[in-house]
């Protein structure tokens, strides 16, 4: 069974910083981590492969995301490839799923792709179905549980608001996973020391024969107009004295706003 | 031909506006090296810049330059008008979310003054055309056969597609609950066009007839105008209880439009092989109004039960912090924040969790944030709209006689 997963290189929010006067984002010495739903992709893609086959991760960014590939392979994929270009910069969610299902056809001979459900810098969860419907295999999004899977079929659970959802497809198909389906594993040290010497492919534009028209910036339906910082919540009234007089204090309050 | 932006050294003076406008920390003001005075200018770090131009409006200079290329989508804009629902049913019933995108949609047609449609996809779904109609659809579209009976996203998005392209809508506004976020996402790439998730306010500008679309990103700690300018239909899924329900006019007239595909030539790849209902939820939490969450101050998972007593007293739901989940307290169905769900009700009720950045990201945007806990100075005291110190095993009881008492009498 080959396995593609892939990743993407986001900014370690605990550590992201808003300077509330300049209304910036503080992203100096900001770490870079992989995506934490990627983490439950990668480990998702290392067990079923544990039967046998191959998992390839692959992210789209700048050179430096390079380290998000390495780690994956730490963490048990067997190969990487980097799908990097400057022309590639600027892509929203259309334009990037159209240049990984490019990159994915050019790799090839898959049997399922693997992405986490969003990115946790931009949330969307769009690029996943965006390259399925580029390379005409099904998709499920949300996936909690992989029931049973073998050469032409596989059966999962999708998380619904309700419940969850009994779904089968044919092979090859596209899966966005939730952190429910697993534990991700901690990279050995065995791992860490395959992840240094790894050989990382890289795939530039030219490579995956893309349509300019299509990647990047230009080949974005969607554009940022403005960008802005919420004004910051600040602390409210505090209720104080013992608990029966402090929970009359905050019933009233709720009453008076009419929630009660 | 590639994007471009550049500093015009000589117009800039290194006041740091650009760079502090920047949300992509692409802009550094360094010291000029040939300078007698060593005065400053910005340096673009093109790696980081995303050519979004929030830069060229910051500068008061004039010393940056910004070129784009101009878009060549062939897409004839004038062609598209309406505004559409996507009346997502689950189960035969109408989510909440699609009354509240009725209502904004009807905002938003009549600006543009054109009609509001909404788009029914379903099996034995006839019923429930009235009630669009009745809040403010002026033409519903019905797609009925068993082949719909549970969403799937190969043959709802290909029939959707096929409506998108017979009837070429200008906005189509989609909730962003699990079915509609993975839903859009495949129709956009089908019709090739823009989509943005999760929006939060939206406006359209009469004369572009684009629409704004307002969304969170990096968890809540930004918020993003995003357009898609040249191609059509804009679609965006719009998160639960940002606007308020559509007023019921009972008996409005409006027109029904059947759509029956061929349905053999339909894609439909996947196969749905059942539903198992989550027993434990009896409020879904993207649609409650108010939240009670625990996190570890509840000590262990025996103090669920105090919280599920005040969420149910509240009509409320449940929610919890990723500490007592991955302790196994509770399911994950409950975890709110980075790892779990997003959630903005008019009320969340906090009981013991500190308020780590993973968890706030999560809740932030609720109307109103009741914290409790024993440290006052943890970050969710911090920021509650009501913050009440001290033991939530005193304080909830205490909340809980009180609202009793209140509703007795």
């Amino acid at each position: 069974m080959n396995i593609i997963v892939c990743i993407k290189q986001v900014p370690n929010t605990t550590n992201v910083q808003i300077d509330y006067e300049t209304g910036r984002l503080k992203r100096e010495g900001v770490e870079s981590i992989i995506n934490p739903f990627d983490e439950y992709a990668i480990e998702e893609g290392v067990r079923i492969k544990e039967s046998g086959g191959k998992v390839t991760v692959i992210t789209m960014g700048p050179p430096q995301a390079e380290s998000v590939l390495r780690e994956a392979i730490s963490k048990g994929a067997d190969e990487a490839v980097l799908v990097s270009d400057k022309a590639f910069g600027g892509a929203d969610t259309l334009a990037t799923a159209y240049t990984l299902s490019l990159a994915i056809k050019s790799i090839g001979n898959y049997h399922i792709i693997i992405c986490g459900k969003q990115a946790s810098d931009g949330d969307t969860g769009q690029v996943g179905p965006g390259i399925a419907e580029m390379l005409s295999i099904p998709h499920i999004s949300y996936v909690k549980k992989i029931e049973s899977i073998d050469d032409k079929l596989i059966k999962v659970e999708r998380m619904m608001e309700d419940g969850y959802d009994l779904i089968e497809s044919p092979i090859p198909v596209l899966l966005t996973v939730v952190k429910e389906i697993n534990v991700p594993r901690i990279a050995s040290l065995k791992g860490k020391l395959t992840a240094k010497k790894a050989v990382i492919k890289i795939l530039d534009a030219k490579t995956i024969d893309a349509d300019i028209t299509k990647i990047g910036l230009n080949g974005s339906p969607t554009h940022v107009m403005k960008i802005f910082v919420p004004p910051k919540r600040t602390g409210g009234e505090k209720f104080n004295g013992t608990a029966q007089e402090a929970a009359a204090s905050l019933v009233k309050k709720l009453v008076d706003t009419g929630i009660i | 031909m590639a994007n471009n932006m550049k500093v015009l050294a000589d117009k800039c003076v290194g006041c740091k506006m650009c760079e502090n406008t920047c949300p992509f920390g692409a802009i550094s003001i360094v010291e000029r090296p040939e300078h007698p005075k060593k005065f400053k200018f910005a340096v673009i770090d093109l790696n980081r810049c995303t050519y979004c131009g929030a830069c060229i409006q910051a500068c008061k200079f004039n010393a940056l330059e910004l070129k784009k290329d101009p878009p060549q989508t062939g897409i004839n804009k004038n062609l598209y008008r309406g505004v559409w629902v996507y009346a997502e049913q689950r189960h035969g019933d109408i989510a909440n979310v699609v009354y509240e995108l009725l209502n904004e949609g009807k905002s938003l047609a009549k600006k543009l003054e054109t009609s509001l449609s909404a788009v029914l996809i379903g099996d034995n779904v006839k019923s429930k055309i009235q009630g669009l109609i009745n809040r403010g659809a002026d033409k519903v579209y019905v797609c009925d056969d068993p082949i719909f009976v549970e969403f799937q996203d190969d043959s709802y998005s290909d029939v959707l597609m096929q409506l998108i392209e017979s009837e070429k809508p200008e906005i189509i506004l989609m909730g962003a609950t699990n079915i509609g976020r993975s839903f859009a996402s495949r129709v956009a790439a089908k019709v090739n066009t823009g989509l943005t998730a999760d929006c939060i306010f939206l406006e359209v500008d009469i004369e572009t007839r684009n629409l704004l679309q307002t969304r969170p990103a990096f968890g809540g700690n930004i918020m993003a105008t995003i357009l898609t300018p040249n191609h059509r239909p804009q679609i965006a899924t719009v998160r639960h209880k940002v606007f308020k329900g559509a007023k019921i006019t009972e008996g409005r007239k409006g027109e029904i439009v059947e759509y029956k595909p061929d349905v053999r030539t339909l894609l439909n790849r996947t196969r749905f092989l059942g539903f198992i209902k989550d027993i434990n939820t009896v409020i879904n939490i993207a649609d409650a109004d108010v939240i009670v969450s625990g996190g570890r101050g509840l000590g262990g998972s025996e103090g669920f039960k105090l919280i599920k007593e005040l969420a149910q007293i509240l009509d409320g739901a449940v929610g919890a912090s990723r500490a007592t989940v991955d302790a196994d307290w509770i399911s994950y169905s409950h975890q709110i924040g980075q790892t779990g769900k997003t959630v903005a009700p008019k009320v969340y009720i906090a009981c013991g969790i500190s308020g780590q950045i993973h968890h706030m990201v999560g809740m932030n945007s609720s109307d109103i944030i009741i914290a409790i806990n024993k440290d006052a100075a943890c970050p969710m005291m911090q920021s509650a709209t009501y913050a009440l110190e001290g033991d939530l095993y005193e304080i909830v009881p205490s909340i809980i006689k009180e609202i009793k008492s209140l509703r007795c009498c």
